[in-house]
Formats: C-alpha cells, sequence, structure tokens
C-alpha cells in the first residue's frame, strides 16, 4: 500500500463532512439518511447494565467510529446488533427491515456482516477457501446439493473469480494455496476483511480492526476502509486508537456506561466537554504533555 | 510359537467383517470430530439403536431384514435429533457429556426388565440373519480363502457387504468434503463464529453432521447384529466409543481414509498381541501372568502404542503434520 492511497482516504475522510449534512452533534441525532437505527437496545449481565442505547442512526455510505472507555459496551453493542448476543430489549431496523432478534447468520445474510476483536481467520483451510465461504447462496452448500457437482461448479468457478479479485485487492493473492493459520497477525485482518466482502455486505461492522496490527500494516488497512466507504459501502468500527478515528471517521459516536453521551464529525468531539471527562481525561494530560513537546 | 500363524491371524482380522464394522462406526465419528469437531463420546449408542432396530424388527416383530435396517437408521436419526437440538446450540462439551451418558442409558433401558418383551433383556436377541445368509451367494458352510487366511461362506458373505458399505461411506464423505458444504462443515471444525459471521446457519450444519454420522453408526450396528446373528445390551458398553477413538485418532481424524486405515491397524495389532502374549505364555517365558491376565496386558499394550502415536505421530498414520502444527501455534 502506497502512502498515496492513505493521504487520499484520509483526505476524503476530512472533506467527507458534507455526508453528514444536517446532522446534529447531539446523542440520538437524526440522520438524513440512517441505514441502522436502533432504538431502547438494552443488555444487563446481572445487576450491571452494559448497554442502554435510547437512539442510534447511522447514516448510509459513512464511516462511522464507535469509541468509548474500556467496558463502556461498544462490543457488547456491536455483537447484539449483529445477532450475537441477545438483547433485553430494543428494536433497531437494517435498511428499513427490523432484524432485532434475528441470529447471526441471518443479519449476515441482510447484508449487515462483520469482524472480530480477535481475529477469525480459519486457520487449517486455505485463504482462497476462507474466502469462498463468504459467497452467499451456494448450491453446493446445501447437503443434496453437494453431491451434485455439475450444478454447483459454474458457481463456485464464478465465486473463485470474485475470490481472487478480492485477495488481488488485498494483496493477499499470492497466500491463495496457503494455510490461513501461517499469515501474520496484520495479514489475517486483511484476510477477515475481505472475506466479509465476499458477502457482498452493504454495511460492515469492524470490531478493532486496528488491535495488534502494526504501524506499516495499519495505514493500509486505513486505506481499504476509506476505499470501502468510497465504493458506497457503510462503515461502523469499534477502535481505540483516537489518530486513526480521527483521521478517517465521518461521525464518531461515543458510549460511557452503556450510554451514547456524545455524537458528532471529529472536530465536533475534539472539543467535547463530556467526552474529554468520560474517555479522553485520562489519556489527555498525557496528550497535551506530548503535544506541547512537539510544539 | 508360530510367528507367521500369529501374523497371518491378525491379517485375517484386520480384514474382517469386525474390521469393517468398526471402521463404519468411525466414519461416522469422524463426521463428527474429524470433520465437524463435534465432540461425540457416545457412539456406541448408535450403534445400539441400529443393531436393536435390526434386533427387534426381525427377532420380535418378525419383519424382513431390510425393514430392520430401515428402522435402525430412523432410530439413529431421532436420538440425533434429540441429542443435537438442546445441545448444539451451546458449547462443544455439552455435547460430549450428553452422548456419554446418553449411551450408557441407552444401554440400561434396554437391557432394563421393562424392556425384555422388546429387547430380550440381558439375554438379548437371536436369530437375526436368516435373511441376510438366504440371500449369501457363497455356500455358508464352506471356508473361502486360502491356508489361515480364510472365511466361512457366512463371514465372508458379510465382510463383502460391510466392506462395501465402508467404500459406500467412504466415497459419499469424499464427496461431500470435497464440495461447498464440506468447506462449511471445516469452516466450523474450525471456528463456528466466524462461520454465523458470513450468513452460514452453523446449528442446521452440526446437526446435518450428527445425523449423518450417527447413521453411520447405526449402519455398523445393524451389520454387527447381522455378523452376530445375535445381539445383547452389554456389548454396547462406552468402552466401544473408545476404541472407535482410538481407531479415528490412528488412522487420521479428518481424512476420508483415516477411519477405515485405523480400523484395519487397530484390530490387527489387537490379535497381534494377543496371538504374541499367548505364544509367548505357551513356551513358559510369561511364568507371572496368568493367562487371564492376558485381556488386560493386551489392552495395556495397545494404549501403551497410541501414547507412542499421539507423542510422535499426533496426526494419524495418514494425518498432515502441518495442518495439525498449525492449531497449536
Amino acid at each position: 500500500m502506497s502512502s498515496d492511497d492513505v493521504k487520499d482516504g484520509v483526505g476524503s475522510g476530512v472533506g467527507g463532512d458534507d455526508r453528514m449534512v444536517g446532522a446534529e452533534p447531539v446523542p440520538g441525532s437524526a440522520k438524513s439518511d440512517p441505514i441502522l437505527v436502533a432504538d431502547g437496545v438494552r443488555r444487563s449481565f446481572g445487576g450491571l447494565t452494559a448497554v442502554d442505547v435510547e437512539h442510534l442512526e447511522v447514516q448510509r455510505g459513512t464511516i462511522t467510529a464507535l469509541i468509548g472507555p474500556n467496558g463502556a459496551g461498544k462490543s457488547t453493542l456491536f455483537n447484539l446488533l449483529t445477532g450475537f448476543d441477545r438483547v433485553d430489549r430494543g428494536r433497531w431496523t437494517f435498511d428499513g427491515t427490523a432484524i432485532n432478534g434475528r441470529s447471526g447468520h441471518r443479519v449476515a445474510r441482510a447484508g449487515m456482516v462483520r469482524t472480530f476483536q480477535l481475529t477469525k481467520a480459519l486457520t487449517r483451510m486455505t485463504v482462497l477457501d476462507n474466502m469462498l465461504l463468504g459467497a452467499q447462496g451456494q448450491f453446493g452448500e446445501r447437503m443434496a446439493g453437494a453431491f451434485l457437482r455439475s450444478v454447483w461448479k459454474g458457481q463456485e468457478r464464478e465465486n473463485t473469480r470474485r475470490a481472487m479479485e478480492l485477495l488481488e485487492r488485498f494483496k493477499l493473492v499470492d497466500k491463495r494455496d496457503d494455510m490461513a493459520g501461517s499469515l501474520s497477525g496484520g495479514q489475517r485482518k486483511l484476510l477477515e476483511m475481505a472475506r466479509s466482502l465476499m458477502t457482498d455486505p452493504s454495511m460492515i461492522m469492524l470490531d478493532e480492526p486496528m488491535a495488534g496490527v502494526n504501524p506499516a500494516l495499519v495505514q493500509s488497512l486505513l486505506g481499504h476502509i476509506t476505499s470501502l466507504r468510497d465504493e458506497g459501502k457503510t462503515v461502523l468500527f469499534v477502535e481505540h486508537d483516537m489518530d486513526v478515528i480521527m483521521g478517517i471517521s465521518d461521525w464518531i459516536v461515543v458510549l460511557a456506561q452503556g450510554r451514547v453521551i456524545a455524537e458528532g464529525r471529529p472536530s465536533d468531539i475534539r472539543s467535547n466537554q463530556e467526552v474529554i471527562d468520560a474517555y479522553l481525561g485520562a489519556q489527555e494530560e498525557t496528550a497535551v504533555a506530548g503535544g506541547s513537546d512537539d510544539d | 510359537m508360530d510367528i507367521l500363524s500369529i501374523l497371518a491371524e491378525s491379517t485375517r482380522s484386520a480384514i474382517g467383517p469386525i474390521a469393517a464394522i468398526y471402521a463404519l462406526a468411525a466414519i461416522g465419528l469422524n463426521f463428527h470430530f474429524g470433520y465437524t469437531g463435534l465432540l461425540n463420546f457416545g457412539q456406541v449408542g448408535f450403534m445400539l439403536v441400529g443393531a436393536y432396530g435390526v434386533g427387534v424388527s426381525v427377532a420380535v416383530l418378525g419383519l424382513p431384514l431390510l425393514v430392520g435396517f430401515g428402522v435402525g437408521l430412523l432410530c439413529a436419526l431421532v436420538m440425533a435429533l434429540l441429542l443435537g437440538i438442546p445441545t448444539l446450540r451451546l458449547r462443544a462439551d455439552y455435547l460430549a457429556i450428553t452422548t456419554i451418558a446418553a449411551a450408557e442409558v441407552l444401554r440400561l433401558v434396554y437391557r432394563a426388565g421393562f424392556a425384555e418383551p422388546l429387547t430380550g433383556g440381558v439375554y438379548g436377541l437371536q436369530n437375526l440373519a436368516s435373511d441376510f445368509r438366504s440371500i449369501n451367494p457363497f455356500d455358508g458352510g464352506e471356508r473361502y480363502g486360502f491356508g489361515a487366511l480364510s472365511y466361512s461362506g457366512n463371514n465372508l458373505w458379510v465382510l463383502v457387504v460391510t466392506w462395501t458399505l465402508v467404500l459406500l461411506m467412504v466415497g459419499v464423505s469424499w464427496l461431500l468434503m470435497h464440495s461447498p458444504w464440506g468447506r462449511v462443515i471445516k469452516g466450523i471444525r474450525e471456528d463456528e463464529d466466524a462461520v454465523r459471521s458470513l450468513g452460514k446457519n452453523v446449528f442446521a450444519y452440526k446437526m446435518q453432521a450428527l445425523v449423518l454420522g450417527g447413521m453411520a453408526g447405526a449402519l455398523s450396528g445393524c451389520m454387527l447384529a447381522v455378523y452376530q446373528a445375535a445381539i445383547q445390551p452389554d456389548q454396547f458398553k462406552p468402552q466401544v466409543t473408545f476404541f472407535l477413538w482410538v481407531i479415528l485418532l490412528l488412522g487420521g481424524a479428518g481424512r476420508v481414509f483415516g477411519p477405515v486405515l485405523g480400523a484395519m491397524v487397530f484390530w490387527f495389532l489387537m490379535n497381534f498381541t494377543e496371538g504374541l502374549l499367548q505364544g509367548l505364555g505357551s513356551i513358559g517365558l510369561l511364568p507371572f501372568l496368568e493367562t487371564t491376565d492376558y485381556g488386560a496386558i493386551q489392552l495395556a499394550f495397545v494404549g501403551l502404542l497410541l501414547v507412542l502415536l499421539i507423542v510422535f505421530r499426533p496426526q494419524g498414520l495418514i494425518g498432515d503434520r502441518k495442518e495439525m502444527l498449525i492449531n497449536v501455534k
């Protein structure tokens, strides 16, 4: 990945404010064209309320970041929205269809695909097989259909072609016949992202895509994320690294103790006192100290 | 002691009906554990319902043998559904606990007094093979083969049919595992959440694998009933399941031919150690052992071989070591 791509990506992120036209930087604000709308989503573990989101909308075709201190409920909210955890109450619609209560695989089929914080490469399968698993509506994936090789062969060829295109784009094409377990951590992140694209989603949920990835590859991953947005896909991601978030997000949602405490463009969030108190507080001291050194 | 005759006898059992019957059940276990990663510690329970499907249909109800096979397979289907519906949504260990308990409960129920009118209780059921023998193309009383490597006509018929079924199941496994269906199944073994996130109904796939493997186990039980012409409940003890696990790991889990090779090698070794112990005993080289101890020594010896195998060849005889090590990393 060249640095040009990264600059492009970051540039369009900054210039992407008009994607959020009309959106007020307040918690639960309405968006002009929301793809995901959640209402009253609540999940508690015993006495602890992990997630209690009154209202949340995610604008179509944007990169929205979900941030918050440890234990804020980011991953829990992710799991709830994608059907990997059961909600206490609440409803949410994706592309106009209510999908609350659907199991994970049905959410994915609706077009909302997710990745995982701890990368889930299928280690004892080849990179290409990993990719092919993402393709939807495969006749050969039915038990009876599996025996009719001549029926699914054409579909398999077409899926392989698409997988090779994506592998090319993610610079993994040379690894196609290697076991996924032999890839480095960063390459596994790329593979997971490429594999999720095989499902042809309209919205991609990335759970800490940069965690444990070396700095060189972070730039490459950022480039891929912005290019997804530029293709018209919606990206919602959880991340810790503030530089990353400020650089590429069109919109930022801040969670603390399970609630949305702030929403807005990167510039709004930077100056939001509540966010600084809740989340940046601890980091701010070091950041300020470091910043003054630079000056 | 005649080492050649011991070797011949061991070879005879390695390609005999029992090895084929165990291979069938191990193919089922391979579907469960080798491909899908399901921990089934009750494969003998599927063999039991298969065997009694034949037994009850033929000996008690007087139905044709083929109906008995159908009943056996149907029982396995019901059993797989009953085991799978509550446990397959949970972590892997729940299925393991449930299957080991269910297999043992089934054995106790089938041998119980109240079940005697149907199952024959502890005495089991007899005269199950007359249908099968009536279509035997070989002469039942004749011996076929050469030297020590010979089988009676009846056993040869069972042998041919069972190995044919084994080949058929090997073909089914090969076709399934080299298809997109098999890819999903292997994906579930690696990480079911990842597969779920790609829009696959993991529960349904696991259930299909459980049913398929269970039916292979039941088929093995049916053939056991036919081979012995009689069944009784106490031959379906948990140790059968563990023999099947040894066979699977010995041959190579997740390999199409793994369970077949494993069954042949396992029964070769079992008979070889038995023959060797008896041979050594007969020429007075084992003065410290009673003849009745041989069985225990034989199992210990096979156990030792298995330990050595796990240490030096954890992937089994035909497994892929590279693949094995990736998982460790």
